[in-house]
């Protein structure tokens, strides 16, 4: 499902972000990612979005070698990947309904097929009666669970979270974790970037853990 | 509800959906394009008026120059040579002359006017009946229009005859009708080209306006552009609602500057046909006509399309999520 083989990045301002990083997680696995802020998770999840590239060695998602695929072609891969970012990024000028929709559009379904679909993912987060609101009027675990809702509607095979519990408490954070293995359990891979040690080694599933660019430790459940 | 989230199961939609989903945005992004500069009347009037006063200079010159041509069409029958007799020489002699001159291979035709008959005619078409009614006596001498043979002699050759003509005894003057005609003719071509080139500089204004406008718009919607980046947005789908936003202004100017040209066309009607009326002329003011309003909108929408795309192309690239 996602393979990285010595993969190392190095920006352009010649800080090496990741350095001969190699691993697998298998499809319906549900894995996190965790280190210090600065040791890599970022440029890894963006490196298997295509928001960056390589810049030794080889990652593979979905079957699919990342290495030579055009820009042409990024899109197609990124409606299989679902992402959840710690900022939400919602669109704030349009309802919560829209802000969800929005991966369908683009996808091209049927408004009723888009209607269908969005309030079956609003109604798994539990943001049914919101739909109408606008997404300033929600709490900050209300608009997490909408970017929730709009990382699943496309029903991808791949869910990407990036610190999805970095601003909430910990009982939101339990909630939010627990929505990721319900998704995990209906055959979704699930790649979580979290810091929250506690929280996550309680989870018992497989844990990457870099540091300084090197993944030090890819074992089983916690620590 | 349940999700029944499908795992390995890539969900897929056959082709007619896709086509009829593209379609569907494209409805979507021209609808929503335009609701939003109407979102904002006042701004995007001003734009609509700048790129409407551009269109409109260019335009309106041309359909003046083209009702200018039309009138020097007119009068570019066979060019004519007058010569204007000395005063002393009687019709009788006049007539004579006529028939020699008549008898020459580079001449087709010699027609007289007689100094009284000028005399009428001057007196009814210039509207100065009473001033000459107290003239002593008639101050125009006799004048034979000479109609060279071909139509397609040169210049020189013309000139050459004007000389020979000019001459002959008995003529005080010859005129080459066809001077002032061949020198309308040429302003007109050098007012065309001017036009043109004015056209040309305030096609690319209109095109700089649009683009500027276009890649003002595309910063205030950055974040909506890197969302739907993130979220597997095509660059095509991310383009075309500010190719729309483009057409919108491109057409809306055009728009304005039809609007701006009619009402200058009207203004213009009232004075000019007074003054046709004045040269016994039934010349009558041409507008734009259907296919020059369908040309005008076209190219405005163009134009628009155009603005918008080299804005989108320079700076939708630079907009990439990090």
């Amino acid at each position: 499902m996602i393979a990285f083989d010595r993969v190392s990045k190095r920006y352009p301002e010649g800080h090496e972000a990741l350095t001969e990083v190699s691993f697998r997680i298998e499809s319906d696995e549900m894995v996190f990612l965790t280190g210090h802020s600065g040791a890599g998770k970022s440029t890894l999840l963006k490196l298997i979005m295509l928001m960056e590239r390589p810049s030794r060695g080889q990652v593979i998602v979905n079957g699919q070698t990342l290495n030579a695929m055009r820009s042409g072609r990024i899109p197609q891969l990124r409606r299989q990947i679902g992402v959840v970012f710690q900022n939400h990024q919602l669109l704030f000028d349009r309802s919560v309904f829209d802000n969800v929709a929005l991966p369908l559009m683009i996808s091209g379904y049927t408004p009723r097929e888009t209607g269908r679909r969005v309030r079956a993912a609003l109604d798994k987060v539990g943001l049914l009666a919101r739909e109408k609101a606008m997404p300033v009027t929600l709490s900050g675990g209300e608009q997490q669970r909408v970017g929730i809702a709009r990382a699943v509607v496309n029903k991808p095979t791949l869910l990407l979270a990036d610190e999805p519990t970095g601003n909430l408490d910990p009982g939101l954070s339990a909630e939010i974790m627990t929505l990721f293995e319900q998704f995990n359990q209906v055959g979704v891979t699930v790649l979580i970037a979290s810091h929250d040690l506690p929280l996550i080694s309680r989870l018992h599933h497989r844990i990457l853990t870099l540091r300084q660019g090197r993944l030090i430790a890819q074992g089983g459940s916690g620590a | 509800m349940s999700l029944g989230v499908g795992g390995a199961r890539q969900t897929r939609t056959s082709v007619v959906d896709r086509l009829r989903s593209w379609r569907g945005h494209h409805a979507h992004s021209a609808r929503d394009s335009l609701t939003r500069l109407l979102r904002h009347p006042l701004t995007s009037l001003m734009t609509w008026l700048v790129i409407g006063i551009a269109l409109a200079l260019p335009v309106g010159l041309n359909v003046a120059l083209s009702n200018a041509r039309s009138v020097s069409v007119n009068w570019d029958s066979p060019a004519q040579i007058s010569l204007f007799l000395r005063a002393e020489v009687s019709v009788e002699a006049a007539d004579v002359l006529a028939k020699r001159i008549e008898q020459r291979d580079d001449v087709l035709a010699v027609r007289m006017v007689g100094r009284e008959q000028a005399l009428d005619e001057f007196r009814q078409l210039s509207g100065f009946g009473d001033v000459l009614a107290n003239l002593e006596g008639n101050p125009l001498p006799n004048l034979l229009l000479v109609t060279p043979m071909s139509d397609a002699m040169g210049g020189a050759e013309m000139g050459l005859l004007r000389a020979a003509l000019e001459g002959q005894a008995g003529v005080d003057r010859a005129v080459l009708d066809m001077e002032w005609v061949q020198r309308l003719n040429a302003l007109v071509a050098l007012s065309q080209r001017s036009v043109a080139t004015l056209g040309l500089t305030l096609a690319l204004g209109v095109l700089l306006v649009i683009g500027n406008t276009i890649r003002l718009a595309i910063e205030n919607r950055r974040q909506e552009i890197l969302v739907v980046k993130l979220v597997g947005g095509s660059d095509a789908f991310v383009r075309r609602p500010f190719l729309y936003t483009g057409f919108w202004y491109g057409l809306g100017g055009a728009i304005v500057a039809w609007i701006v040209v009619g009402l200058a066309l009207w203004f213009l009607r009232g004075p000019l046909s007074a003054l046709a009326l004045l040269y016994q002329s039934d010349f009558a003011l041409r507008g734009l006509g259907a296919a020059g309003s369908l040309g005008l909108l076209s190219a405005g929408a163009i134009l628009g399309l155009l603005g918008a795309w080299l804005a989108v192309t320079r700076h939708l690239g630079e907009i990439q999520p990090r």
